[in-house]
């Protein structure tokens, strides 16, 4: 064997067999080294182990995004309390447990057919507006004798039924789906609504869904919906 | 002033300087050994560490002709991030983030009854603000002199990183009181998040960890806010500071390149 010591200089591409390249201990047909194998194996169980701490807790921390919130009809009042002419506050709950700061305020009435134009359904007897402003969520107020809601942020202004009159709201006041049951009027789930008043999943404020606007904010995977029963 | 000439007092009555081992063999008597303590602490870690030579590269190094107060805001900004840090600590004894209500009292007690609660309180809030103004004199320093160019692209990048996780700093520490001017802020903080196209909906959505602010959402701004943040910050300002020593620091713009010397003198130098 001693005199067919490869050249370096002559032999040109290495072959892949470590047999031939006269490695000691080479394996007849081992084309990698012990070298590489070792160095790939090490590296490659080190990323496991930090892929096995990493992943699950990065799942951890963006899981909620696909858990899908439970909701339930909440009973506000009965069909007496409501009119077409007046808004009544409403304190409903959006999430259980954490006292004020789960609650929000619906402000509602009695549909009035002469000016709400959007399709009558099931859902929409009674009118729920939120008062979440659709500029960046600030709390709008309703001032009767304006007939407006108000934002006290940045000046974003809603007419009687919700529509943008004025500021920089991108989209008329989100609503709440409502039922009537056994004459109690009950309060659901919310969605949102383009200036067309048709209706959208619940999106955040300040993204609009006119047009190009309902593709740009896609729907989420976790908001409430509308139970079915 | 004339000095008197020494007093003529034998030789063998001046008082002479103890000699080092005066217990007769060589090694130092007890009162010796106990004043040198500090450096055999320090010698003895200091053989095992080698961190010596370190240190003197980090601190000991040349500095260009013309540097003036203006280079102190990068100290400046971090020692802000260190009192920060060390308040930030000592605050978190104290409170607790809990939505429905507990979150505002443990700020009430930490403000109102805890022992010098109101100073560190007081330290961290206004201390934030600080390190925020400090943060952009110190952009603003690098800008203006131009240190930011070759070779110092990297030290840019790392501080503008920094500059927006301090800004993140910021933004999840203000919803941390819990009382009303911080539940607004962070309402609309996170819905301007939302109103990037295509993930704004799911970034807002992580923020709060789900669609309505709820429960989760104060303790995921209070684990982003004390640890998540916290460590890159300093992970970064290690870089930064690495690449400052190992780069040095670049000259005032208004300092004239000084004459070509001498090609031997140039070599020991540089």
């Amino acid at each position: 064997m001693e005199d067919q010591v490869p050249d370096r200089h002559t032999e040109g591409v290495k072959s892949k067999y470590t047999a031939d390249r006269q490695m000691p201990g080479a394996f007849e047909g081992e084309t990698v080294t012990r070298r590489r194998f070792m160095n790939v194996v090490t590296q490659g169980a080190g990323g496991v182990a930090a892929m096995a701490f990493t992943l699950p807790a990065l799942a951890f921390a963006v899981g909620p995004l696909f858990s899908r919130e439970p909701f339930s009809w909440q009973t506000v009042g009965t069909t007496a309390d409501f009119d077409e002419l007046t808004y009544v506050t409403k304190v409903i709950t959006v999430v259980q447990g954490i006292g004020n700061a789960g609650n929000t305020i619906a402000y509602m009435r009695k549909r009035d057919p002469a000016i709400d134009t959007e399709p009558e359904d099931q859902y929409n007897h009674y009118i729920a507006l939120s008062s979440r402003c659709m500029h960046l969520g600030c709390p709008v107020r309703y001032v009767s004798a304006a007939e407006r809601f108000i934002c006290p942020c940045h000046g974003g202004v809603y007419d009687f039924r919700g529509m943008v009159v004025s500021g920089p709201p991108v989209r008329p006041l989100d609503r709440f789906y409502t039922r009537v049951h056994n004459g109690l009027v009950q309060v659901g789930p919310r969605y949102s609504v383009n200036f067309e008043l048709h209706r959208f999943s619940p999106r955040d404020p300040g993204q609009p869904l006119n047009g190009i606007g309902q593709y740009l904010y896609p729907k989420r995977f976790d908001t409430s919906i509308l139970p079915k029963n | 002033m004339p000095k008197f000439p020494a007093p003529p007092i034998p030789k063998a009555l001046l008082p002479q300087p103890k000699r080092p081992g005066e217990n007769g063999n060589g090694t130092p008597t007890p009162l010796e050994a106990g004043a040198e303590a500090g450096i055999t602490v320090v010698d003895w870690v200091d053989e095992r560490m080698q961190l010596s030579g370190g240190l003197r590269w980090l601190l000991f190094r040349k500095v260009p002709k013309g540097i003036n107060w203006f280079y102190t805001l990068g100290s400046a900004t971090m020692f802000a991030f260190l009192n920060q840090a060390v308040t930030g600590v000592f605050l978190a004894m104290y409170y607790r983030p809990d939505a429905s209500g507990g979150a505002y009292e443990s700020i009430r007690y930490i403000t109102d009854d805890a022992f010098l609660g109101q100073t560190v309180r007081a330290m961290h809030k206004w201390g934030a603000s600080v390190m925020i103004i400090l943060i952009f004199l110190h952009m603003a320093r690098v800008f203006f002199f131009g240190a930011y160019k070759y070779p110092r692209e990297l030290t840019w990048i790392i501080g503008v990183t920094l500059l927006i996780l301090t800004l993140a700093m910021g933004f999840t520490g203000y919803l941390l009181p819990f009382d009303q001017q911080s539940y607004w802020a962070s309402i609309v903080g996170i819905n301007i998040n939302g109103t990037g196209p295509f993930i704004g909906p799911y970034l807002s959505d992580f923020l709060r960890a789900g669609p309505e602010f709820g429960a989760t959402t104060l303790s995921r701004f209070y684990a982003i806010h004390m640890m998540l943040i916290p460590g890159l910050i300093a992970a970064l300002i290690g870089a930064h500071l690495y690449l400052i020593t190992k780069l040095g620091i670049s000259a005032p713009p208004w300092l004239k390149a000084v004459e070509e010397e001498a090609p031997e003198l140039r070599e020991t130098q540089v």
